[in-house]
């Protein structure tokens, strides 16, 4: 069974095809990566699948149901969840609200009964927040269990965000370049987070740069060039495939490349 | 904030209102502190929107006037009963921010700032050109405030009453903050995005809350009116939203204790200033500017961050 | 009929230019900087006060015009240096409220020295009316719009020809890229905002013959400037003209064919419908989000 199946995807803006034609599909508990060049139009598709940009065309489909033109909210309570290229965080709150906030959906959010102080809230939300402290901890961020967001740094950061994420108890995770300007040792650490994550049954979509990430990690990978799917396939053919190597290299570039990171 | 320091806080604010009074020599303090309160009421609520949800409105004071002349015109021109007045003109606000806050909150920054204070001076316009009902700009006379046949009259019979209201609106406000409401309130302030795939409906939560704090306000809009016994045109005026907007900034934006300090300051200065209207204006302007450059989270919070660091 | 509406039409060019000059002085600043500055107003009204004190102490008119468009450029230049720019890093809504602050100081200033009644200037070449088919005008007016006319062609020389101006407009497109190339992007902001005050001052003073100036003068007028210069587009010199006229014109034909007492709201009514309905206005630059 597939986690998502996207058909024939379009977007353009104006009169540009940020992606144009694209297809693929990802199995469930799976952790599939999506590269290509800058500007391929990846954070473009990602958008488009999360419900932040409305597609020109094609179909996008979660657990075989069409959410084509859902919002972000809407795919949210379908069980999608994501994490942003630019670290979407809310420092005016403290780090455990910002991975309470991910667990939304799960609560009770009426201004009502927040207003009121009603105890069966109450225990919920202490609830959450132990969940939210372990989540924290899966994350291996626990150490900032007490802290406010604005006193944690990039790397830390960076796996809150995917802590919030988790707090959803998604189905399907998309991931927006999590190793982003990270370091060697931090992006060792992010690789086996996902790793970890995926292992829980979560299916997981990324979008990265890092090469070597990738190819430790993911079982399919598509290849996105120019807003269009240059190639689909399992990683080990990705990494030798002539047309993926003449778009990163050049067409001079060897059969084989050194994959660095 | 901790459930203990909210505990600490609320009861140090009901030792406070009841201890109060008993410093009073005369009604005229009573007075200054029934507006106090008051203040601080509309201060919480319209926190809730500018501290907590990130918004902004420069127009607040159109649904204070909207609440106060309802219950006016009600009362004297029909003969309403005062607390069903109240009623109506908490409906009309509602009905009226439900309306208009789908459109305005789309905007953001300068956009929506000008937006609300264009909706506040428009509504001001119509208060004061529309003298046949409010009197035009000599204002209008308002009867005493009447519930189930007990008269609210009297200093310290609106104390008594304003200050458990006080009261209630913190706990409330307080409540709010630390449930999943409040924690998707301040996450639009922080990234708008990442509550929205969090799955919260940011569009819709953002008008509740705006019509929440316009309701608030145009309770106390109506209260004050019949306290007062007297209204005129500019309840409802740009410098009155502007004065409301101060008390939350200078207070501290997403405190609720904020907004309380922020409101006494403010209710107190043109007090201190009464003989100098120039002043008060300059006084204002200069707190406004001074709090942003200096203290741009308000008075609790910079002093709350003070004392943790000293 | 012809004449009463030629009437409306010139007052409501009359006013619409310095709603123009207002909307460009907004305009200005904003691409220098993305700060709406809320005290634009009280530099139209500063500049109509300061004109009517200095020729009451006796000075010759054209002189008294002189000093008090230069009285304002400072005033100008002491507010970015003492208020925005310390707030620099704020975000829109303190900038928004420090310049509100701002204003509110000057406003509180001028009431204070000068109290709370209404001020005239003696108009320019005498009150003596002028007969337009058939429709009366004032002699005044003619002073708006033709100096409102020089201003507006200066501008264009000093943005197109002079390197502070092609300065400013550099910083407007990108600050970074403005700073990286050598343009001293804190001069240019000073300079935005002595600018802003000129524009504002030269409008104050050429509408009080006929507006008559107070120390709350300014409220409504910078009010109104911002309306227009959100209509046409903030940031836009164009949109700053089209969106002034535009508002002046409405402002008089509903004052004379609808109603005076709700002249006032015709501002207010009118950047609601831009807002909701075409946020960037007419002549404005598309903005987007990246996430």
């Amino acid at each position: 069974m597939s986690s998502l199946t996207v058909r024939r995807l379009c977007k353009r803006f104006g009169g540009v095809n940020a992606i144009e034609d694209v297809s693929f599909a990802v199995d469930t508990g799976t952790i599939y990566a999506v590269i290509g060049p800058n500007g391929a139009g990846k954070t473009t598709l990602f958008n488009v699948i999360t419900g932040i940009y409305a597609a020109d065309g094609g179909e996008i489909c979660v657990d075989d149901a069409d959410v084509t033109g859902c919002t972000p909210e809407e795919l949210a309570r379908r069980g999608v969840s994501r994490t942003f290229q630019n670290l979407q965080m809310c420092m005016n709150m403290t780090a455990i609200e910002n991975v309470m906030l991910g667990a939304h959906l799960h609560l009770n959010q009426s201004l009502l009964a927040a207003t009121l102080h009603l105890s069966a809230l109450r225990k919920r939300d202490r609830a959450c927040r132990e969940q939210a402290a372990a989540l924290m901890e899966f994350a291996g961020v626990g150490r900032y269990v007490n802290s406010h967001a604005s006193e944690l740094p990039y790397g830390a950061l960076k796996r809150l965000e995917i802590a919030r994420a988790l707090a959803a108890t998604p189905r399907l995770l998309l991931l927006d370049e999590p190793a982003a300007g990270l370091t060697g040792r931090e992006t060792a650490e992010i690789d086996e987070l996902i790793q970890k994550v995926a292992a829980t049954g979560v299916t997981v979509l990324l979008v990265e740069h890092n090469m070597k990430l990738v190819m430790n990690i993911a079982r399919r990978i598509l290849v996105l060039n120019h807003g269009r799917a240059l190639a689909e396939g399992a990683a080990s053919e990705i990494r030798d495939h002539p047309d993926v190597v003449a778009a990163y290299l050049g067409a001079r570039g060897s059969g084989r490349w050194a994959v660095n990171a | 904030m901790s459930g203990a320091q909210r505990y600490y806080g609320l009861a140090a604010l009901v030792l406070v209102l009841a201890a109060l009074p008993l410093t009073f020599p005369n009604a005229y303090y009573y007075d200054i502190a029934i507006r106090v309160l008051m203040n601080a009421v509309v201060a919480i609520g319209l926190n809730l929107l500018i501290g907590y949800a990130g918004q902004i409105s420069l127009g607040h004071a159109g649904f204070f006037g909207i609440g106060a002349y309802s219950s006016a015109i009600l009362t004297s021109h029909f003969g309403w009963r005062p607390g069903l007045a109240l009623l109506a003109g908490a409906a009309v606000t509602a009905l009226i921010a439900f309306a208009v806050a789908r459109p305005i909150l789309r905007l953001r920054g300068h956009y929506l700032a000008m937006a609300t204070l264009g909706f506040g001076i428009i509504i001001s316009i119509v208060i004061l050109n529309e003298a046949r009902y409010t009197g035009g700009p000599d204002g209008m006379a308002v009867p005493p405030f009447e519930l189930f046949g007990w008269q609210l009259v009297g200093e310290r019979l609106w104390y008594w009453s304003m200050a458990p209201l006080l009261v209630l609106v913190a706990w409330g406000a307080l409540n709010l903050i630390d449930a999943p409401a409040g924690r998707a309130l301040q996450a639009i302030h922080g990234s708008e995005i990442a509550a929205r795939v969090a799955g919260v409906h940011t569009s819709r939560l953002k008008t509740r809350i705006f019509v929440l704090s316009a309701t608030i306000t145009s309770v106390m809009g109506s209260l004050m009116a019949h306290y007062l016994g007297f209204i005129t045109p500019d309840v409802a005026g740009f410098f009155h939203s502007i004065e409301l907007v101060t008390m939350v900034v200078l207070g501290g934006m997403a405190s609720v204790f904020g907004s309380i300090v922020g409101a006494a300051i403010l209710t107190l200065l043109p007090q201190l200033l009464a003989t100098f209207e120039g002043w008060e204006t300059v006084a204002f302007g200069l707190i406004l500017v001074l709090t942003m450059i200096f203290m741009p989270r308000g008075l609790v919070p910079s002093l709350r961050l003070w004392l943790l660091r000293a | 009929m012809l004449a009463e509406f030629i009437q409306f039409l010139f007052s409501g060019i009359t006013i619409g230019s310095i709603y123009a000059l207002a909307a460009l002085g907004f305009g200005i600043i904003y691409n220098a900087s993305g700060v709406i500055n809320f005290a634009q107003g009280e530099f139209i009204m500063l500049g109509g006060m300061s004109a009517v004190v200095l020729a009451a102490a006796g000075l010759p008119l054209p002189l008294a015009i002189l000093l008090a468009v230069a009285v304002v450029a400072v005033v100008g230049l002491l507010l970015e240096k003492l208020a925005i720019e310390p707030a620099r890093n704020a975000d829109i809504v303190a900038l928004i409220i420090i310049t509100i602050g701002a204003s509110l100081v000057l406003r509180g200033l001028v009431q204070v020295l000068f109290g709370k009644n209404t001020r005239a200037l003696p108009a320019f070449s005498g009150d003596q009316a002028l007969q337009l088919l058939g429709a009366t005008i004032l002699p005044q007016s003619l002073w708006v719009l033709g100096t409102t006319v020089v201003i507006v062609a200066a501008l264009a020389w000093f943005f197109g020809r002079t390197r502070f101006g092609k300065g400013m407009l550099a910083t407007s497109y990108n600050r970074l890229a403005a700073q990286l190339v050598g343009i001293n992007t804190r001069l240019i902001l000073l300079g935005a905002f002595g600018l802003s005050a000129v524009l504002g001052a030269v409008g104050g003073i050429l509408i009080t013959p006929i507006t008559y100036t107070s120390y709350d003068a300014g409220i409504m007028l910078g009010l109104k400037g911002f309306v227009a210069a959100t209509v046409g587009g903030l940031g836009s010199g164009v949109g700053a003209i089209v969106g002034g006229l535009l508002l002046g014109i409405t402002e008089a034909m509903t004052a004379g064919y609808v109603s005076s007492a709700y002249k006032d709201a015709v501002a207010f009514v009118l950047i609601l419908l831009v807002l909701f309905f075409m946020p960037r206005g007419l002549f404005g630059a598309k903005v987007s989000e990246r996430v």
